[in-house]
Order: structure tokens, then sequence, then C-alpha cells
């Protein structure tokens, strides 16, 4: 894939990196979505991947292959389909360990990130009455939990919940001016009563790529474990799970130009093999009794139930999409873009940025504030102009309330949006400004 | 642009400069409602005189947070009910609740909207078209009739 020709009418200057761009003009080709028109006949111009990504054909066929060609109940029935959906399925599984530097047997498949950090803080819950083998996981009064103030809501309530369960205690980082983690507290608040550091790899809402290593290095002093919300980092960035030295780590497919319905949990493998299960029923047992079960080894332990297949095989094939690219072009790509709009939305006066305000340690998802115009009507006026971005608190309510502000409109970029998607965006600001007067 | 449809002049105004916002004194009832999806926030009073069958709306008081849509909305709906009768004003509230369930179907042109009964609320008819923000559009009013049935039922 070659790089795009980068037009100098653009904007583009000798400082920014534009040479980084993809060939956004031929990967545009490959989801069908971008062509069609939004409101008044408009082109779509979107920039809400955060929320969901768009999926290219080669995704949808794999799924509609699966289904026209293999369809069966996996790990099930002795037919020849049962075999191939099986096969197709397992096979998934191994596409995405390598993708993100593990092993099949660490991958275990979830509906979302959410259900992926629900299991976690399940397991450690029923880790009480699960034996001695699983006592390590077990919380309790006096025991810590540790999150930080910029998680979404899926890496935070989950874990509310488990203290509340437990009687455990829930403790946070919290957020600089600039909208980094503050780690100024990290030996007090990251100490021996600290069961598990739960945090993000990337915030949804200001982009910011906290310093994961310093966090895993504490934790291994005083035996910590850690889970990385990687819900916006596996879609945007090379992730390696061996080289980030965490202990679980959760995804959606969904945004990284898989389908929906299916998510991932990878742990290492001595954790989950001691992890009791979160939901039981078919697929993960050994034997079962009338008066009592046994359970099989993970990954399997942990996927009860007739398991998603195609979209399994769907998110094998965006993975392996993705590799194609090359993650560190992906990357490149985006930083690219966001340099780009916290330059455009930088000079529009009135705007504020919420998040760093440089491309240093941060993703490709910029929020911001536009004076006296709430997010709801700026977000409005862009959609009447077919840009499509999200408004509101993000599923990261901590965050606005952390900066007095009601809510935030944020623009996040993927491998098919372009220099023009940004141009629209800062446009179509300066349309909001000129229609409720402020400017 | 169909924006003019949705932010007409009079929400605009009502944004602007709304109406009897603020929180006041005396209240039978307060309540605080928010919008889960999008963050926005009112904390609102009522204060009715006279018995419960003649229960009359005396004041509405609110504070609030949000988009222009809310928060003209909260503005517009206490400039209707202060003064009515609560039997009249919940009239009022049922028919804004029709008009913003009509997805844009109910239009001042084609003479389907009940304006005796809405006057300035009629503006909302564009925002109806628009299911995100139809309950930005009602959140003063449902946190409203909230406050009263518990001023009604202490």
């Amino acid at each position: 894939m070659s790089t795009a020709e980068v037009s100098p009418g653009i904007g583009a200057s000798a400082e920014r990196p534009f040479s980084a761009l993809l060939d956004t003009e031929r990967l545009r080709r490959d989801f069908p979505i971008l062509s069609r028109t939004v409101r008044g006949g408009r082109p779509l111009v979107y920039l809400d991947s955060g929320a969901t990504s768009q999926k290219p054909r080669q995704v949808l066929d794999a799924e509609r292959e699966f289904y026209e060609r293999h369809n069966a109940a996996v790990h099930r029935g002795a037919h020849l389909l049962a075999e191939e959906a099986t096969d197709a399925y397992e096979g998934a599984r191994a596409i995405i360990a390598r993708f993100i530097g593990g092993v099949p047997g660490e991958v275990v498949f979830t509906k979302n990130a959410t259900e992926a950090i629900n299991l976690v803080a399940y397991a450690m819950s029923n880790a009480a009455t699960s034996g001695p083998e699983a006592a390590r996981f077990a919380v309790g009064p006096g025991d810590e939990v540790l999150v930080t103030e910029m998680e979404h809501h899926a890496n935070l309530v989950p874990w509310q919940q488990l203290c509340a369960r437990t009687g455990a205690t829930l403790r946070w980082f919290g957020i600089t001016d600039e909208g980094r983690l503050d780690l100024s507290e990290i030996d007090t608040l990251l100490n021996e009563r600290t069961k598990i550091v739960a945090l993000t790899h990337q915030s949804n809402v200001l982009g910011t790529v906290p310093p994961v290593a310093e966090v895993v290095r504490r934790a291994r002093e005083v035996g910590a474990l850690v889970l990385l919300d990687a819900a916006q980092s596996v879609p945007h960035q090379p992730v390696d799970v061996e080289e980030l030295g965490v202990d679980f780590i959760a995804f959606s497919g969904h945004k990284m130009l898989g389908p929906s319905g299916i998510g991932v949990l990878w742990g290492r493998r001595e954790l989950l093999a001691a992890m009791p299960p979160f939901i039981t029923g078919g697929s993960m047992i050994e034997v079962v009794r009338m008066e009592g079960s046994t359970f099989m080894p993970p990954p399997q332990r942990f996927e009860a139930g007739v398991p998603m297949a195609a979209q399994a095989v769907g998110l094998g094939r965006a993975c392996d999409y993705l590799s194609e690219i090359g993650m560190d072009r992906v990357h490149a790509h985006e930083e690219a873009l966001t340099a780009y709009a916290l330059e455009r939305l930088g000079e529009i006066e009135g705007v504020q940025i919420i998040g760093p305000a440089t491309t240093e340690a941060r993703g490709g998802t910029v929020s911001f504030v536009v004076e006296d115009i709430h997010p709801h009507d700026v977000g409005q006026v862009l959609d009447e102009l077919g840009v499509a971005v999200r408004v509101g608190h993000h599923c990261a309510w901590p965050i606005v309330r952390r900066f007095g502000i009601p809510a935030t409109t944020r623009a996040s970029f993927y491998v098919y949006n372009d220099l023009a998607d940004v141009d629209a965006l800062a446009d179509g600001v300066r349309q909001a400004q000129k229609f409720f007067g402020t400017a | 642009m169909q924006l003019e449809s949705m932010y007409q002049e009079i929400i605009l105004d009502h944004y602007r400069n709304p109406h009897h916002k603020g929180l006041r004194e005396p209240y039978d009832a307060e309540v605080h409602h928010v919008n889960p999806t999008c963050g926005d926030e009112v904390t609102l009073r009522v204060h009715l005189e006279g018995a419960n069958g003649e229960a009359r709306v005396a004041d509405v008081s609110y504070d609030a947070m949000g988009c222009s849509i809310s928060q003209a909305s909260a503005s517009v709906m206490s400039d209707l009910i202060i003064g009515k009768t609560v039997k009249d004003a919940m009239t009022v509230g049922d028919e804004f609740l029709a008009l913003m369930q009509s997805r844009g179907a109910a239009s001042p042109e084609e003479g389907s909207l009940n304006e005796d009964v809405l006057e300035d609320a009629v503006a909302f008819a564009g925002v109806s078209k628009y299911p995100a923000r139809i309950k930005c559009a009602l959140l003063a009013w449902m946190a409203w009739k909230d406050a009263t049935a518990r001023a009604l039922n202490p």
C-alpha cells in the first residue's frame, strides 16, 4: 500500500508528518458505508470511530462466508461442518492472539471489553468461595482496588461493584489540568493492600496514553495485578502484551473494524488457570453431575454457551486487515490527523481542547468545548453538515466533572479519515459559532 | 439547512434569556433529574396553592445545566404552567409529550398542533424529528410532573 499524495493546498506544511498519511482514497473503497450520503444528501464525514468503527468489506465477507459455508455450533458435534466451524473459530483466536503478541490459550472471547472486565471483577468476588487455588484473587475489607479518574464507565463501575460486594476499598489516580494521569501519589495509592490496578491504555475522552510502565513497575513491587482497558489502544497502536508486562487486557472487536458482539480478555495463562468462572453453563464444563460440576481449563472455562463464531472469524479478518496496513502506520496516520486537528481546532477562537495539547503520548481522540455553545448544539450543527461526532460525557462522567464542564464534543479518527475530514470538522465548528451568534 | 426548524427564534431567545430560572422559596417539593445519555441536569421546585382537586401552580423554579433545547424547554414550560391549575398544566404537559412523540408529524402548517394549549411550546415541533434530542426537550417537563406528584402526595 502506498502512502497518500498530499496536495499542498490542504494545509500541509514541512513540520507536520503528512508523509505518514495512509492512502485513504484506496482504503475508503473497502468501506461501503463511507460512500453513502446523510442529511441533505451530504457526504458522510465519520469522526466517531472511538464509539464504534466502520467495517471493511473484507470483514463483512468473512462473516458471510462463515455463515454460507461453515456454520455450525463450535466445539460440539462430530460432523464436517462442526469441525470446520470449530477450526474457523479457533483459527480466529490464533490470529487475534498473534495480533497482540500473546498465545491462543490466553485469549478468551467475550461479548465486548465491558464483559471482559466484568469477567475479572466477578472472578475476584467468586474467588472467596472457590477453594485454595483461587484464594489469591479474593478481596475483602482492608483490600484496595485502584482505578483512575479517566476511566470509561466500563472500567470503573465493575470495580465499584466489586468493592460494594466484598467490602474492599476503591481508590483512584486523579487527572492533571493538562489531562495527564496524576501519578504524584503513586507510592501511597499503589501499596501492599492493593489487589488490582485497573487503568485505561488510552482515554476515550482525552486521548491520553498513561505511562503504563511506571504503574506496572510499582504494581510489581507490591504484588498487585494490573488490568489494562485496551479498548482504545488495540485498534490504534501496536500492542504487545509481553512488552506491556500487564496481567490482563480487555478490548472490543467493533472498535477495530470487526463485528459487534465480540470482545477479548487476554490474561496470563497461570492467572486464568487459577481463576474461577464468571458465566457458567454449557461448553465450559468438564464433568457434570447432579451434585456438582468441574470446569474446563481456560479459555473454555470462560466461554459458556454456544459462542459467537462468525463474529470471531470477522474479528480475525479485521486483525489481518490492520496487520496488512501495519499498526505502526495506523498509529502514524492517526498521529498526523491528530496534529492537524489540534492545530485547526486550536486556531478557532473560543475553542478549548480538553486533553493534551500535543500528540505526545496521545491517541487520535480529540475532545473540545466551544465557548457559549453546548456540545449537543455543536453536534447538531455538525450533524446537519454530515459530520458525525460524539457529544456528551462519553461514558466517562467523572472526567467532564473533573474539568468542570457538562460535556464535550469529541472527534475520533481511524484509518479511513483524512485531512479533508478534519477540515470539515473545523469548518463545522465555525458554522456553529455563526449559527448561534457567538463569533 | 434544517437547523432553523429545530432552533426556532423562540427557542434561542429562551435559551439566551431563560425565564423563572433560579431556585426559590417557598416550595413543596424539589426533584433532581438527569439525562444519563448526555449528562444534562435539572433541579426543580414546585410550589402549589389550594387543596388537592383545585391545586394551582403558584411557582416553578429551577436550576439547570444543559443544551439549548433543554434550557429553553424549562423556560417555556415555567412560563406556560405558572398560574394554571395543576389539572390544566398536566393537560399542557400531555400535549407536549404527544408533540415530542410525533416524530415530526405534527407541524403548525398542517394545523395538527394544538396551539391554544401549547402556545410558545409549539416551537419545539422541529425537535421531534430528532430522536436524540427529544429527551432534552422533555427533561424539565418530566421533573415537573415528578415534583408535582410528590407535592400532592407528600
